[in-house]
């Protein structure tokens, strides 16, 4: 599959890829290594791995990681209380295999273990793995180079397809050498005033010129301005859908609706306080 | 006209691409011979021929945070372009010798730029390796970052400085800010099981531990308490500290900061506000008397019947930045410290002086004062602040 067809392929399905993230994607895919995604939050990190999932039409298997994740969340964990019954039950009617306690039945799958155990090659997020302890990266590494997993009880169980894995991260907490030597790695930033108009477009094809290049103007303004949470593409697609929603065709004609709306954009009381209506007006009048 | 020169003996690409991974790694980025090899894997999988795509998948494949993708275009054009210098350290390598040669496969890229480029610049000799003027636009890659962070902080302060010193902060709060207490309790999830209340529970379940009780090591965060001295002598160092205290309050770490001078003033809701100008307007009304003759001991004695009874508790660190020049009796100061040291786990003295060569802490204060530090650490330079995190984690 060559670069364009990537970039096709995700267009297809609403994502608009630079040439840097469609080589990565390419990579990944060739090479069968994970792919490290970093930048500002709200940059479609997340997505990327959404959207690829969508147009390989493969099965996306998500990790969410949080503070405190362990094995016996992301991995496997034996179903202790079902093993507990079924040596009840079988003492009852006497006799007892303790072999039968550890077999695939009382194993429960947790998102790493059923992504290698997929037949066809799933997409495997593992997001905002910033947020996971460090012990957890150690059991990350195994995985995402060898893609096997070992259970003392039942050994080393071998991916029967590679996943292609996407982890994203946020900047919380350095992430280990270990695990960006054994990952791609791809930067995303805000993209640029014709990637986002494209991105715009691609979501909301029926949005009118005018409006479009409004939003896409002031939003980017506002990403200049000193504000506490950025707004990201997500953010700039609610903000569009809920102007072209109250039918607004130009902003300068609607400022009431363009400052009501702006809850969309601004998630913090101070950022709402920074952008009064004499801002967004001359945000406005500079893109015009 | 830009010209490639590689060493006589490389031989053929996987040489060449071995000399580009160490001329990465010898400007700081971590790869090694796994990635020489990665590398050439993934050449054959992209058109290598196009530089664009080439460099594109290089960088993906190499870089390995964000500095290094940033870094990474001109790491790329300096050795396959020859364009900027090529080594961040002085040149301490032997002479070799090497030979000019045109990279063929990308002569339609580096087409565009021969015309631009002078017939002078075309250097077939030997890397003269003397540091200077090796590009022409800015790309000298050698010149390092660090040299404007290490002049003396009152030399040059401008936004990126200021930037610099809250980022400082905003590391170190985070260095004592991650602390677990020693004691287990329980908790949802934890590494350990809660041995008494799963038997307790199994009462319940006909002897069978069915439930299990889980126990954590609950977090115990250090406070930081910041007091900054704002007299006279310190007037140069105190816009980057005050950004280094905005830092400290804005890391998410329990921090309080003072400033003071003759008086005492608590400023971290000053500091808290978000809007920096307003920030400023507040702290400048506070700080009136700003620059005039210090006080350590008599602040620090007003602190500690004032705000300290609240601000101080046994988890808290307390720094005060100032250069100990001080006007009132030093044996005061011993005792007010004494008297601090005994409420809180460690008492940090950052001094703007100590940074300086053949520094003796002469002041009276300083001498009074010392036998009562856990740590006396300079901060004259950026690079100073932010090389405090390894110390703070000891802490």
């Amino acid at each position: 599959m060559s670069l364009q067809d990537i970039q096709q392929g995700l267009a297809q399905v609403g994502y608009v890829a630079d040439d840097r993230l469609a080589m990565a994607l390419h990579l990944a895919q060739t090479l069968g290594r994970p792919l490290l995604l970093e930048g500002p939050a709200g940059v479609g990190k997340t997505e990327v791995a959404k959207a690829l999932a969508a147009q390989r039409d493969a099965r996306l298997i998500r990790l969410q990681c949080y503070e405190g994740l362990d094995a016996s969340h992301a991995i496997y964990e034996w179903n202790y209380q079902r093993q507990l019954l079924a040596i009840r039950a079988s003492e009852a009617q006497g006799g007892t295999s303790e072999a039968q306690l550890f077999t695939d039945a009382y194993l429960l799958k947790r998102p790493l273990l059923e992504a290698i155990t997929e037949d066809e090659p799933p997409v495997l997020l593992i997001d905002e793995i910033d947020r996971a302890d460090e012990e957890f990266e150690a059991y990350l590494l195994e995985i995402l180079s060898d893609f096997q997993i070992t259970i003392p009880e039942l050994g080393t169980i071998k991916a029967r397809s590679r996943p292609i894995v996407i982890l994203t991260a946020n900047g919380t907490r350095d992430l280990s050498d270990a695990l960006r030597r054994r990952c791609l790695y791809s930067f995303l930033d805000y993209p640029p005033r014709e990637t986002e108009l494209a991105i715009l477009r691609a979501h909301m094809p029926q949005i009118e010129g005018l409006l479009a290049r409004q939003i896409i103007g002031v939003v980017q303004a506002l990403r200049k301005e000193d504000l506490e949470k950025t707004p990201g593409i997500a953010e700039m697609l609610d903000w569009a859908a809920a102007l072209s929603g109250l039918g607004v065709n130009d902003m300068a004609r609607s400022r009431d609706e363009v400052q009501a709306t702006l809850v969309c954009l601004l998630k913090t009381a101070a950022d709402y306080d920074a952008a009064p209506p004499e801002v967004m007006g001359r945000l406005i009048g500079k893109v015009a | 006209m830009r010209v490639t020169r590689f060493p006589s003996r490389a031989a053929g690409l996987a040489d060449r691409m071995s000399g580009f991974i160490a001329h990465l790694r010898m400007n700081g980025m971590r790869v090694g011979p796994a990635e020489t090899a990665d590398a050439l894997a993934a050449l054959t999988t992209v058109e290598a021929t196009d530089a664009k795509q080439a460099r594109q998948a290089l960088c993906v494949l190499l870089a390995g945070d964000a500095d290094d993708w940033r870094r990474f275009d001109e790491l790329f054009d300096a050795f396959w372009f020859n364009a900027g210098k090529q080594r961040a350290e002085t040149a301490s390598t032997e002479h070799v010798r090497v030979q000019s040669a045109k990279p063929m496969i990308w002569q339609k890229q580096t087409g565009e730029a021969q015309e631009t480029e002078s017939d002078t610049d075309q250097v077939a000799a030997p890397d003269p390796g003397d540091g200077e003027a090796a590009g022409r636009d800015g790309k000298l890659i050698a010149t390092r970052a660090a040299n404007l962070s290490r002049r003396d902080l009152r030399e040059v302060i401008d936004e990126e400085a200021l930037k610099q010193a809250e980022k400082a902060a905003m590391i170190l709060a985070r260095a004592i800010r991650d602390r677990r207490s020693r004691r287990r309790k329980q908790a949802l999830r934890g590494p350990a099981l809660d041995m008494r209340r799963i038997q307790r529970a199994c009462l319940a379940r006909g002897g069978e531990p069915m439930d299990l009780y889980r126990r954590a090591r609950p977090p115990r965060p250090m406070r930081i308490v910041a007091l900054c001295d704002v007299s006279g002598s310190m007037t140069v160092y105190s816009r980057v500290f005050l950004a280094f205290l905005k830092g400290l309050i804005g890391s998410g770490t329990e921090a309080d900061a003072y400033l003071f001078h003759t008086r005492l003033m608590r400023v971290t809701d000053a500091l808290r506000d978000h809007d920096t100008l307003r920030a400023a307007g507040r702290l400048s009304l506070m700080a009136e008397g700003f620059g005039g003759g210090t006080d350590i001991s008599g602040s620090l004695d007003s602190f500690l019947t004032g705000y300290g009874a609240r601000a101080l508790n046994g988890r808290t660190v307390v720094l005060i930045l100032s250069d100990g020049y001080c006007s009132s009796d030093p044996q005061a100061l011993g005792d007010v410290l004494a008297r601090i040291r005994r409420k809180v786990r460690r008492i940090v003295w950052l001094n703007p002086l100590k940074g300086w060569r053949d520094y003796k802490p002469v002041a009276a204060a300083m001498q009074a004062a010392e036998p009562y530090l856990d740590a006396h650490l300079p901060a004259n330079t950026l690079a100073a602040l932010a090389a405090l995190e390894p110390q703070f984690r000891k802490l």
